[in-house]
């Protein structure tokens, strides 16, 4: 798995990778493995505000659609249109170039309660 | 001949294979200027449209009677049907369709009256319904109908309303749903609709609700329960009069979800055991055809305290004469309560209420108990011959009309429901329910319906445990190739979603969209 | 009981089987108070000799449309389907199948829908269309709340000139989902301010073309005045013959079509099974409810059709789903399918021109009656009157004459003074030259 120290993941299988004041939000890869061949991402607007846990983006395979959630407090800056034309990008490189969006965190201290990788790695081997 | 002899012939110059035929698209096949329907050309006259004539071809095709015919025809043979044969697709209840009912909607004074014609000249299609709605009350054991919905999830709609009604005209405001989690998914989608947020009953081991599951997310915030019975497990909720009381203690209501009322019809009456409205799928239990998905029809019945809510237009009886109250100006007028609204335009599946009495009518209170129990007896029968090689979730137990597996006696063999599933195609078999309900992993639903005989059970018995067989034997490869004998095999569904192909388009116009 | 196979021999080798003395045994789960120990009290099973007897005599209670002079439309139209039509769908192929969720074994059904989807996106001028709706009336409706989830709004405007049975049931469900619905009143000469009443909180607007009084009205202005306000224009089309005459509703601007197809290949069944339809911009297809079906390739790279984009769907979403809705209208959209590619592009359009032609004369042949005045200066099929007298009467009296003579204004709106004397006519390829002399006769009499 490409996990880097920086990345904080969620019991719902979202990571936020952090540079600044900017995190980076996508699916892990054990979650793309979950959802089978993506073929739907819906990304919302920049500028939109969003609280832990609101629902920040859709994403579909061809038998199941789960909700993206936001894993902080904050604002959208950018989403990755390059999803929006090639849905499968999320399961060839999930926790790299098929990223879903960047959000500006609005209350950092929120990432203390998520899990870093190696506590991530452990979650999802409890989950087999 | 053996798959040797086939595949040294290599392709046929046609596509076909003997009776296998391809059939190209009605647009490739078919021209703007053809017609199968000879019109008058009308005298000339001044058109009226004011202004707005077409001006450009609308590029439909068009094929004379004999090539339509030849068309359909063709394209009817790549479908199974319950005609042909076993189709025991859980929750779904693929019985038999007499054809006595499809003579019965096609009767001039049923098929060709219009929804609008003055009262007295539709006395005969009002006294039907109303037949309809009598029997329907009676073998459900309620106070009121509404046959307007369209379908199953139309009139869980209508008795979700009626709820939200009622709690309104008690000045109650409430906001949550319980469904249980292995409930259909049109039931929190219902839910939603009306802006309630939905709380999940977990199942007891045995694969059923308990009055205290539901006692403990009982609270004065709960509009109502949804609950399927027999459930979709296909288990009868034996508390369900303990959990019916609970609920009215909370000021709720209950909705149940009548899919599997076939199960229990003549046996025992949901009004008896507590329930304040459900919906019934003619098309499931009292088998009006299923068309290749729908036209549905979904009657809602309701208890005492829900009726006065039941839904526009309804049928009263005026001495001799039958009435249709069809707009709000005549509610509070006797007979219309206090109606919630409309829910269609016109006044409902009439075709589907002719062919649904025309079986009531057919078998009679003794033969509609005979089917249930004989359904119910067929479910067990499979359950009991295949449950040495199968598994069971919830284990092994007397089940109603449709027995639940799941895959657990697939493990480590390779192959999963859906490959279990693509092999009983190539069997000569509709393959049962898959996937479904969720709470089961990899679920196979069987439900076999009173349609079939033993011998017909039988050979379907020793094809599953045939199956079950090889794929214990290792012969993954057979799974994961099928099925083999049909018009297409396995189709590319990530392709189809990711790059979605709604409709044809010449090539021209293909490009000049992209 | 001649449906049920078994013998009681067979039932007694199963329940050994099974393990279990009686067949009661298997319903023990059912709790003992509420089980049913006697028969429902009903009358018992029949041959089909006397079943036929029975509903045949209740058939007879009622006036046929093809045995009188008939003009009632308002929705649902008379028009001639051809003997193929009926012949196709009875076969057992297509009746007793179901939802095409084994795609191997239900190609047929999947390549009709297939051309369901391109034939509606045709003819309502848009890019694409789903598999079918219950009806036109509950299309509409689902076409507004699936304006609200594009558009991020919660307000509808509906024109005066839906068809109220079709606001009714908006209203029901904008009542109980909450949303804002906002209705102008009935509007038989076309002379209602659609534009004023949109703004930047509207969703979408609701216009029927033609009207439910039969009127057509441009309504590319109104798509105009909606686009520039962020909302999107819903065009409902109640007879869809219409569109082989009239520009179709995407030319003129609209974003999403809804239709009731009824008039091809289905009867009037008193109302129901029908067909609606659905259409929309490409652009809108993630949010369009009810089931599609898609192109695709199989294993072999053989073309076949799927079921797809189902994530949608209440079966997958539960309480997230675009919709609740679980079936779509699957045999009366072959029959449409079946008649439309019958009829084709000439065909479609001569029935259109037969139709239009059939309305003009009759319309200018009642106007010539005392007091009678029409109302809707162009009309495609069907064209209100403003009579000397209350139009229920009229058509009670009517029908002593054995006349099915169109639909008081006042049945569908009751309260709605101004419309008593209305009358909706409706006139199709069916109705004869002699039939049109019997209605102008009766009607000049019963003035009279």
């Amino acid at each position: 798995m490409n996990v880097m120290s920086t990345v904080r993941y969620t019991k719902d299988h979202e990571y936020i990778r952090i540079e600044g004041d900017v995190g980076t939000v996508g699916i892990s890869d054990y979650a793309q493995k979950q959802l089978g061949d993506i073929v739907f991402v819906e990304l919302p607007a920049a500028g939109k505000v969003l609280k832990q846990g609101d629902e920040a983006a859709v994403v579909e395979s061809v038998k199941a659609a789960s909700e993206i959630n936001a894993p902080v407090n904050g604002e959208v800056v950018e989403s990755n249109s390059a999803l929006e034309d090639n849905p499968a990008l999320v399961n060839e490189d999930p926790e790299g170039g098929a990223w879903f969006l960047k959000l500006k965190v609005a209350d950092s201290g929120q990432l203390d309660a998520l899990m870093d990788a190696e506590a991530y790695a452990k979650f999802v081997e409890g989950l087999d | 001949m053996t798959d040797a002899a086939i595949e040294s012939r290599g392709a046929t110059f046609t596509g076909n294979r003997g009776l296998e035929l391809e059939e190209p698209l009605l647009f490739e096949v078919g021209h703007p200027d053809k017609s199968g329907v000879d019109l008058a050309e009308p005298a000339s006259f001044q058109s009226r449209l004011g202004g707005m004539e077409r001006q450009s071809p609308i590029g439909l095709a068009g094929l004379s009677e004999p090539e339509a015919m030849r068309h359909y025809v063709r394209l009817s043979q790549k479908n199974y049907s319950i005609d042909s044969g076993l189709y025991p697709l859980g929750s779904c209840t693929m019985k038999h369709n007499p054809r006595l009912n499809e003579k019965m909607a096609r009767l001039p004074g049923f098929a060709d009256i219009h929804p609008l014609q003055p009262e007295s000249t539709v006395q005969g299609a009002l006294a039907l319904m109303d037949l309809l709605s009598k029997w329907l009350i009676e073998l459900t054991g309620t106070a009121a109908i509404a046959l307007s919905p369209k379908a199953g999830a139309h009139g869980e709609l209508c008795g979700m309303i009626a709820i939200k009604t009622a709690h309104a005209a008690h000045g109650r405001d409430r906001s949550v749903v319980l469904v249980p989690e292995s409930a259909h998914g049109t039931n929190p989608a219902t839910a939603a609709l009306l802006g309630y947020d939905v709380r999940t009953i977990p199942a007891r081991d045995d694969g059923r609700v308990s009055v205290s599951a539901v006692r403990n997310v009982l609270a004065d915030d709960v509009v109502g329960l949804m609950l399927t019975n027999p459930n979709t497990c296909g288990l009868f909720e034996g508390e369900i009069v303990e959990i019916a009381e609970a609920i009215h203690e909370a000021g709720a209501y209950f909705y149940c979800d009548g899919a599997n009322f076939n199960a229990i019809v003549g046996k025992a009456r949901p009004g008896d055991l507590g329930i304040d409205a459900m919906h019934l799928n003619l098309h499931k239990t009292f088998s009006t055809p299923h068309g290749g998905g729908g036209p549905g029809s979904g009657p809602v019945v309701f208890s005492k305290a829900l009726a006065p809510y039941a839904p526009l237009p309804r049928i009263v009886r005026d001495g001799d004469t039958y009435r249709l109250l069809e707009t709000a100006a005549s509610t509070g007028k006797e007979g219309a309560g206090e109606a919630f609204g409309r829910l269609t335009a016109f006044h409902g599946q009439m075709g589907m209420f002719v062919r649904a009495m025309s079986y009531m009518l057919s078998h009679g209170s003794d033969g509609l108990r005979q089917a249930s129990e004989d359904a119910v007896l067929n479910a067990n029968y499979v359950r009991a011959s295949l449950k040495d090689l199968m598994s069971q979730p919830y284990g092994d137990q007397i089940c109603m009309h449709e027995v639940l597996f799941d895959d657990q006696f697939l493990n480590d063999t390779g192959v999963t429901t859906l490959d279990f599933a693509k092999a009983l195609i190539d069997e000569g078999y509709h393959p049962m329910t898959i996937y479904f309900p969720l709470v089961a992993h990899g679920a196979m639903l069987v439900e076999p319906t009173e349609s079939e005989s033993r011998a017909s059970l039988d050979l379907f018995i020793s094809t599953m445990r045939e199956l079950c067989r090889e794929a214990l034997d290792g012969n993954q490869k057979k799974f994961q190739d099928a099925p083999v004998y049909t018009p297409r095999r396995r189709l590319d569904e990530t392709q189809a979603a990711r790059n979605p192909v709604l409709r044809w388009r010449d090539k021209t116009q293909a490009q000049a969209a992209e | 009981m001649r449906y049920l196979p078994h013998t009681e021999h067979d039932r007694r080798i199963m329940l050994d089987k099974i393990g279990v003395q009686s067949v009661d045994d298997l319903f023990a789960t059912i709790p003992e108070t509420v089980r049913m120990n006697d028969l429902a009290d009903l009358p018992r099973h029949q041959g089909e000799l006397e079943v036929e007897r029975q509903l045949s005599s209740l058939a007879g209670q009622n006036v046929a449309a093809g045995s009188v002079p008939f003009f009632i439309g308002c929705g649902a139209y008379r028009h001639h389907v051809p003997s193929t039509v009926d012949h196709l769908i009875q076969r057992s192929e297509f009746l007793t199948s179901y939802t095409p969720y084994q795609p191997e074994i239900s190609q047929g059904t999947l390549q009709c829908l297939f051309e369901f989807q391109t034939q509606v996106a045709l003819l309502t001028g848009m890019d694409v269309a789903n598999a079918s709706m219950y009806d036109g009336s509950t299309a509409c409706t689902e076409a507004i709340l699936m304006a609200h989830r594009i558009t991020k709004r919660d307000k509808a405007v509906i024109s005066g000139g839906l068809h109220p049975h079709y606001r009714a049931v908006a209203e029901t469900l904008s009542h109980f989902a909450e949303s804002k619905l906002v209705t102008l009143p009935p509007d038989p000469d076309g002379q209602e301010d659609l534009t004023a009443s949109i703004d930047n909180e509207t969703s979408c607007v609701v216009v029927q073309f033609p009207n439910v009084y039969g009127a057509i009205n441009d309504i590319s202005d109104l798509a105009e005045a909606a686009h520039a306000n962020g909302a999107l224009l819903i065009a409902v089309v109640t007879e869809i013959i219409s569109l082989g005459a009239l520009r179709s509703p995407g030319e003129l601007g609209a974003d999403i079509v809804v239709c009731e197809g009824q008039s091809l290949g289905n009867g009037l069944n008193f109302g129901g099974p029908y067909v609606g339809l659905m259409s929309t911009r490409q652009k809108y297809v993630r949010q369009i409810p009810g089931r599609l079906c898609g192109e695709t390739v199989d294993v072999d790279g053989r073309r076949g059709y799927v079921l797809t984009m189902s994530a949608r769907e209440q079966h997958i979403r539960r309480e997230k789903a675009t919709s609740n809705i679980c079936t779509n209208s699957g045999l009366c959209s072959l029959a449409f399918t079946i008649h439309l590619s019958l009829l084709g592009q000439a065909g479609l359009t001569r029935l259109a021109k037969l139709n239009h032609y059939r309305a003009v004369t009759l319309a200018d042949r009642l106007s010539e009656i005392d007091g009678v005045e029409l109302v809707t200066p162009s009309f495609f099929n069907e064209f209100t009157l403003r009579l000397p007298a209350r139009a229920e009467q009229v058509v009670a009296r009517l029908v002593v004459k054995n006349v099915l003579g169109g639909v008081p204004v006042s049945r569908l709106e009751p309260n709605f003074e101004e419309g008593e004397n209305l009358l909706i006519v409706a006139a199709t390829e069916v109705n004869s030259e002699d039939d049109c002399s019997a209605f102008a006769d009766a009607l000049a009499e019963v003035l009279q």
